[in-house]
């Protein structure tokens, strides 16, 4: 723009135009390019996962590999059956929250119902710590401390197992219930407890009978996001529990998990643009949409705590 | 259902009952204590008397006694910068963006809902995507580049949410203030709300990069070597890391290795002990050097 049409255009209107400060607004847009960053990554897992493992579908049927009860893709003669490792991810899941759900349940009940203010300031930060600590170093322990013990007790146990690796796991997610579900109970207003006590209940039946039921729907949230952690669990699992994938529920056989068939396939020397290779898409999409799934779900639940706040 | 017992036998029943509820809710919380103390000490016992000069300054070795874990913290340390100089201005960016700028829209509420599904995504899932991305596409191959680029994505959930906590804890009054004097909105940000915000928003990002020190997967997807005898010198040199080194020597059968991979495990839990002492530091001062 020149001096004279500039000049020529000068009223209120047009000088209110022409204060806009441009600095801000590459500011506002720098800011906003920093924002859409995150949902470039979401946008990039879907189309990664889905064009790979559509390359994989070509050559595998989708019913093949989702009810398929034999999965070895990197042996003749291949078969391309996902159950299981879905069911190696299963006995982790189900025996990491048999462990974590009462240890971490109760924990939160006892911090929120019973503790006093100093015990909570010395048990919140070890839960802390126990939540800071690698995946890695939970499946050396799982590897050199929790099998030796089951092997004692067990004998038949393997060297790799599925229970070792359950084991770890429960311990792994605890704090995350733990933390998650006192989150939940602390919110519960003390009208309701006070209620409970003024009927004559005990400390016991209050927490059970009026608290809880009243932080249901953040209870489970926990466990839904705690289960949904296993799920996606990767080097502990690795390590304890092996990586042989096997169609069974024995809890003291090696299995293989979703994530750990991945890191195998990760360690190996597989070529791009193979099946194999492809495999890994393929498992790494199941794994997505299950803990995705198990998010949303989780979300709703909380959804309705705030709108019960409100 | 009913609360009240009648009669003594049947209230005693139910005193019973409470207190072995209460001793049950205290043996599990117990539980927690007991696997952390019986974690640390088997890792103190096995790998303490490993832990040298020669094992923080040797490479990895086929022989346990000559073996270090140099390159591996090398490797920690180069990973950590690098995606410090990724993911902290994109995730101070967003939060800035998120808290200050933002809208209230469908944009906005998307963004949000993005955010909070992106940090339930298993670890691995981003090694996929790193693979896929910056070893493939970008040609990037299996350096540290690809792998921070990996990390950077990873944390960057985390490092905004605590940004904004960080952000959101600056009073309105700031705000107000710098635009009673004629100041813009970036002004009023970058003078006057950031400068408050940083020791909160410094938290978040050790707390983070304490994150991405730990992860193994990703970086095993993304393609880190379990043996790596140099010190990377540039950003597309091969890498190993801490985990990693750590999941290499638990993996053999040796006990020898075991060892080894329980003071590797007592460097890396210095670490981040060192770490998290540095961010709880950081929040105590600045609550007591809090200018509001």
């Amino acid at each position: 723009m020149n001096g004279p049409a500039l000049a020529e255009r000068v009223t209120p209107a047009s000088l209110f135009r022409q204060s806009i400060d441009w600095k801000e607004l590459a500011v506002r847009g720098g800011l906003l390019l920093c924002a859409s960053i995150s949902v470039l990554t979401t946008i990039g897992i879907v189309v990664v996962l889905a064009t790979e493992s559509f390359g994989f579908f070509r050559h595998v049927a989708v019913h093949d590999f989702l009810l398929g009860t034999r999965w070895a893709p990197l042996l003749e003669p291949r078969s391309f059956g996902v159950l299981p490792l879905v069911s190696g991810t299963m006995i982790v899941v189900v025996g990491s929250a048999v462990v974590a759900v009462p240890t971490g349940l109760a924990t939160a009940i006892y911090l929120s119902e019973y503790a006093s203010p100093r015990f909570r300031s010395i048990v919140k930060p070890v839960l802390e710590i126990l939540a800071g600590i690698p995946t890695v170093v939970y499946g050396y322990f799982a590897l050199t401390t929790i099998t030796p013990a089951l092997r004692a007790i067990f004998p038949a146990t393997e060297v790799f197992n599925a229970a070792s690796a359950a084991i770890v796991v429960g311990v792994m997610i605890l704090p995350m219930i733990a933390s998650l579900c006192e989150d939940a109970l602390s919110s519960v207003p003390r009208a309701q407890r006070e209620a409970g006590f003024a009927l004559g209940a005990t400390r016991g039946e209050v927490a059970t009978q009026i608290v809880v039921p009243a932080a249901a729907s953040g209870v489970v949230a926990s466990f839904v996001l705690a289960l949904s952690r296993a799920i996606g669990e990767t080097m502990a699992v690795t390590l304890a529990a092996g990586a042989t994938p096997r169609f069974s529920l024995n809890l003291l056989e090696s299995i293989q998990t979703m994530t750990a068939y991945i890191v195998q396939v990760s360690l190996g020397d597989t070529p791009a643009h193979t099946v194999e290779y492809q495999t890994i898409f393929a498992v790494g999409a199941l794994l997505f949409l299950i803990t995705l799934g198990l998010n949303v779900l989780a979300h709703r639940f909380l959804r309705g705590i705030h709108r019960i706040g409100e | 259902m009913s609360l009240l017992g009648h009669g003594s036998e049947a209230l005693r029943a139910r005193h019973r009952k409470a207190a072995f509820f209460r001793l049950f809710c205290a043996a599990m919380t117990a539980f927690g204590m007991v696997v952390l103390v019986v974690l640390l000490t088997r890792i103190w016992r096995e790998g303490h008397a490993w832990l040298d000069w020669q094992f923080l300054s040797s490479f990895p070795s086929r022989k346990p006694e000559l073996a270090g874990i140099l390159s591996a913290l090398a490797g920690t340390a180069w990973l950590v910068v690098l995606t410090a100089l990724v993911s902290v201005p994109l995730g101070v960016g967003s939060a800035v963006y998120l808290e200050e700028y933002a809208p209230n829209n469908r944009w906005t509420r998307f963004l949000e809902v993005n955010l909070a599904n992106l940090a339930g995504v298993p670890s691995i899932i981003y090694g996929i995507l790193g693979l896929a991305v910056f070893v493939r596409w970008f040609g990037l191959g299996r350096s540290l580049l690809a792998g921070s680029l990996t990390l950077s994505l990873l944390v960057l959930p985390v490092i905004i949410v605590a940004s904004r906590e960080a952000i959101r804890t600056v009073p309105a009054s700031f705000r107000h203030a710098a635009y009673a004097l004629g100041a813009t909105r970036r002004q009023a940000v970058v003078h006057h709300v950031l400068p408050a915000a940083i020791p909160g928003i410094l938290t978040g990002v050790i707390l983070a990069l304490s994150r991405a020190i730990g992860e193994t997967a990703p970086l095993v997807v993304v393609g880190a070597f379990g043996y790596v005898a140099f010190v990377p010198a540039g950003v597309l040199d091969d890498f190993t890391a801490l985990p990693i080194q750590i999941y290499n020597w638990t993996a053999r059968p040796q006990e020898e290795f075991h060892a080894l991979a329980a003071a590797g495990i007592l460097v890396l839990l210095a670490v981040l002990m060192l770490m998290n002492a540095t961010a709880v530091w950081i929040r105590q001062r600045a609550r007591r050097n809090r200018p509001w």
